[in-house]
């Protein structure tokens, strides 16, 4: 028989800032952390703004000495302050537990982009002696992994998942089986991401993936609006502590929710267009949903991967449809990308502390800027204010660049 | 202008977290520092840059303190 898994930490790194609880309460206010990008001149690039993660609402000041900070990238340092934030959450104390039985495994789609970017410089203007020797352990997408299994000694199973911008939710559905088949009892696991560096913004400004609205970047990420005109590149990490049942029960752990199911899927059609029937994505919530054993009319609210491109945004609207028949006019749906804009690898993660946080309060999350529906997104977006309800069962959605599709269930323990 | 020893101690005091102060000739960047192999590369290559002189190989292998660092720029750097 599978094991029960819930989720007993939250931890999160956003440009809206970093406490769970205060940023739940922005995005509930509609607040968007979209604006002018400062870390780099964008004056010659397409796009000026993005979800930046500023130094006012995060530092890794008592999270990562300075030696360490000199040692790993950006999206190690979000993870890192993110696991942090969430092991304590939890609880927890690692020195307690049999280190065999926990571990971590995290999303990331691109890992030290702003690392390869710094040493490509260097190799360019100084030559290839000037290169450093933290390059590669720097970079490397699985560096987060490895240095949170090393900062919790965490010897269970350890790993990074990279499927784009379904990294997070892939990472916490492998974490989920973990637990449910007896390889772990607690898992650290999520999304971490900043590739919001020059070539990241010039790579995904070209692909003509990204809004364009410079004049107004608080309004550029409109998920399911008719003037919707790309994602807003963000950066951060969401991490979550999964933990099997009654190991959460024994030492009387505070518990959001219980993972409940989770499928997966590909396209197998086009590496970064999204099929424009969801086949895919409805494939991966009917999977979901069956490994749940949950009726599609006992969800109550879907919280989208909904980018804010015309296409995906569409596609993934047919899918629901697909999926939940008549109850897709009745289920809330919301995208908080509306309020942080995308963050790639680790949206998964800090959605479903959102999803969660829905399923503890009893409110589903508005997707903001939703001023003309599209007429093709015709569901119940949740626009622009939340909506208290009663939230019994929640589905998290993330697709990704590759045809990735991943969708997890979660619900109030029973 | 800053002595070699001072430069030198801004380096691995930068490179390795540690205060100042607690930096003398005598300090061991492996047994006091805790510098592992990563960090020993880096810090010559910081050396190099910062003094700009060639540590090959085999000597760097023998710079084991911030004494024989200092030796071996007097010994081998330019007059920057």
């Amino acid at each position: 028989m599978k094991r029960r898994v819930v989720i007993t930490g939250l931890g999160c790194v956003t440009a809206l800032g970093t406490g769970v609880e205060d940023v739940w309460k922005r995005i509930l206010a509609g607040e968007s952390g979209i604006s002018e990008i400062t870390m780099f001149d964008t004056s010659a690039f397409k796009v000026h703004f993005g979800g930046e993660v500023k130094s006012d609402v995060w530092t890794t000041e008592g999270y990562i000495d300075h030696r360490e900070t000199k040692r790993v990238d950006r999206f190690t340092q979000f993870g890192l302050t993110a696991s942090a934030d969430a092991v304590k959450d939890s609880g927890l104390d690692f020195e307690k537990e049999d280190a065999y039985r926990c571990g971590a495994i995290i999303g990331s789609g691109i890992g030290g982009l702003n690392e390869i970017e710094e040493q490509e410089r260097r190799l360019i203007l100084k030559g290839p002696d000037r290169v450093s020797a933290f390059t590669i352990p720097k970079l490397m997408l699985n560096a987060a992994a490895g240095h949170i299994s090393i900062r919790f000694g965490l010897r269970g199973p350890n790993y990074a998942v990279a499927t784009a911008c379904t990294s997070a939710a892939n990472a916490m559905g492998d974490a989920f089986k973990s637990i449910q088949y007896d390889d772990a009892d607690v898992m650290v696991t999520g999304g971490t991401e900043a590739a919001l560096t020059p070539i990241g913004l010039s790579g995904f400004a070209n692909m003509k993936a990204l809004s364009t609205r410079n004049d107004a970047p608080a309004a550029a990420s409109r998920p399911f609006d008719a003037g919707r005109d790309g994602f807003v590149l963000s950066e951060g990490a969401g991490i979550l502590v999964f933990e099997e049942l009654e190991h959460a029960k024994a030492r009387g752990a505070k518990i959001y929710g219980e993972v409940l199911g989770y499928g997966s899927s590909a396209d197998a059609g086009h590496i970064t267009q999204p099929d424009a029937e969801g086949t895919g994505a409805a494939r991966a919530m009917s999977a979901a949903l069956r490994d749940a054993q949950v009726e599609p009319s006992a969800i109550d609210y879907i919280n989208a991967h909904g980018t804010s491109t015309p296409l995906g945004d569409k596609a993934e609207t047919t899918a629901v449809k697909r999926v939940f028949e008549d109850h897709a006019k009745v289920v809330n749906v919301s995208s908080t990308k509306s309020q942080l804009g995308h963050l790639l690898g680790a949206s998964g993660g800090v959605e479903m502390i959102f999803s969660l946080l829905a399923l503890r309060d009893q409110v589903c999350p508005p997707t903001i800027n939703l001023d003309t529906p599209d007429p093709a997104c015709d569901l119940n977006y949740t626009p622009n204010s939340p909506q208290e309800r009663e939230v019994k069962c929640v589905m998290k959605n993330s697709f990704g660049f590759g045809g990735h599709n991943a969708s997890l269930v979660a619900g109030a323990v029973r | 202008m800053a002595s070699i020893l001072e430069r030198v101690t801004d380096i691995v005091s930068e490179q390795l977290g540690v205060d100042k102060d607690k930096i003398t000739p005598e300090t061991s960047f492996v047994n006091d520092l805790g510098a592992d192999s990563l960090d020993t590369v880096e810090l010559v290559m910081e050396l190099e840059e910062e003094f700009d002189v060639n540590i090959p190989d085999d000597a760097a292998e023998k710079i084991q303190t911030v004494g024989q660092a200092v030796d071996f720029i007097e010994k081998n750097g330019s007059s920057s």
